[in-house]
């Protein structure tokens, strides 16, 4: 392993955090690729497609209707600012994905959002409890610049995973790579083995 | 690490010959990871603001921030002859390949990236699409590149102080900053922090560019 000459760590490592992340603690950095869009929440739609027996779609009204769920943890971006014992809400995808039932061909997902936005996932990291539609942080409605209305949240992965404004999930019967998939980062994004770039 | 220079009081530019020829495309950056002896490690991103030029050196101007762990490590302790872990280079959407017009828009140490830009469309000379830099800085000496970004390419906005008989009165980046008329095929690119970003692009959406010929990079501060 390289040492670079003069560099000190900053003391004991947090065993919550991934290698090579620090916690922002209050901060919230905004991290986009496009324009950030303004959605109004009367014409919000998401929908599950794809190999599905029944694709379906919530408008959001409908989609808050659900069964609640929160997550308590931790979230982990590749440009390596990392949040402790945050709180989301919303709904498991597990409850949208029962609304559809995915077909036995489906091995993935595409996350898709209304600016455009994609990114890929296999389906077992949405499933099991793994990940969430939401739309609340901290008990507030979820900011425009961190997503809002609504965001795909899969907090195992780098946080590029969570989709912001999100829209819809396709279900695939094949990988294909989403938008920073295509643009030089990881296909899967494990923070805990640092999967940040192609290549790694 | 090659050359060390300070562009102002709190950001310097840092050369950096890799192991190869440095292939990016000018709007991409490498990562910086430093080690220490009991395995911890930091790294962060940093845009490249030299213009690709086949060489196997790149120059990154890095902002020291007060609680930058990666940032006062390169300010502070750093020296010409250290080796440094460089990876990259990464990304490859807020990139310009040098073939379309583009309006670059950068806030503060967002210039970075478009000034490789800039610069490669400098280089490129007479033929070259038509590119313009729009940056935005608080005061003169706040100003990076400032000996060499004047110019029929450029455009400074001074948001709080302007120099002597500076004929635009300091304040924020509004719409008739913009050069007029765009060309319709115009990319623009966006960069900065979050609030500068968003305002820009509010700009932009008023000055007729559409959602999908606008690329966003934003800047931390992280720490």
């Amino acid at each position: 392993m390289n040492v670079t000459r003069g560099f000190r760590s900053r003391g004991p490592r947090d065993p919550r955090l991934p290698p090579g992340q620090y916690d922002a603690g209050s901060d919230w950095p905004v991290l986009t690729a496009e324009a950030t869009p303004k959605l109004a929440t009367d014409t919000w739609t998401f929908s599950i497609t794809g190999l599905v027996e029944e694709p379906v779609s919530w408008t959001w009204d409908q989609i808050r209707a659900l069964p609640a769920s929160s997550y308590n943890g931790a979230i982990h971006c590749v440009t390596t600012w990392s949040k402790v014992g945050v709180t989301f809400s919303g709904v498991s995808v597990d409850t949208l994905l029962a609304a559809a039932r995915p077909l036995p061909s489906a091995t993935h997902v595409m996350a898709e959002s209304h600016t455009g936005y994609t990114t890929n996932l296999p389906l077992a990291d949405v499933t099991g409890g793994r990940a969430w539609v939401v739309w609340e942080f901290g008990g507030q409605p979820l900011a425009v610049e961190h997503g809002g209305p609504a965001r795909l949240l899969v907090p195992h992965l780098y946080f590029w995973k969570s989709a912001k404004w999100v829209s819809g999930l396709e279900l695939l019967d094949h990988d294909e790579p989403g938008f920073w998939e295509r643009n030089g980062y990881h296909n899967r994004g494990d923070p805990w083995t640092e999967q940040r770039y192609q290549g790694d | 690490m090659v050359d060390v220079r300070p562009e102002t009081a709190t950001a310097k530019t840092f050369r950096l010959e890799l192991d190869g020829v440095a292939d990016y495309v000018a709007g991409q950056h490498y990562i910086l990871r430093l080690s220490a002896p009991d395995g911890y490690t930091a790294q962060r991103s940093y845009s490249v603001a030299s213009a690709p030029d086949g060489s196997t050196e790149i120059e990154l101007t890095v902002e020291r921030l007060a609680e930058g762990e990666v940032s006062t490590f390169l300010h502070d302790e750093v020296m010409v002859g250290d080796d440094l872990e460089v990876r990259g280079p990464i990304g490859g959407w807020f990139v310009w390949p040098g073939d379309t017009p583009a309006l670059l828009i950068g806030g503060g140490s967002g210039v970075v990236p478009l000034m490789a830009m800039v610069r490669l469309a400098r280089r490129t000379g007479a033929g070259a699409e038509w590119v313009h830099l729009v940056v935005s800085a608080r005061a003169p000496e706040d100003l990076y590149y400032a000996a060499e970004i004047p110019g029929p390419d450029t455009t400074v906005v001074y948001t709080r102080r302007i120099p002597e008989g500076w004929p635009r009165p300091p304040g924020r980046l509004t719409g008739g900053d913009l050069p007029s008329p765009l060309p319709p095929t115009t990319t623009a690119y966006v960069c900065g922090s979050s609030g500068f970003c968003d305002a820009a692009t509010d700009i932009l959406r008023g000055a007729g560019v559409p959602e999908d010929r606008i690329r966003v990079e934003r800047f931390g501060p992280t720490r």
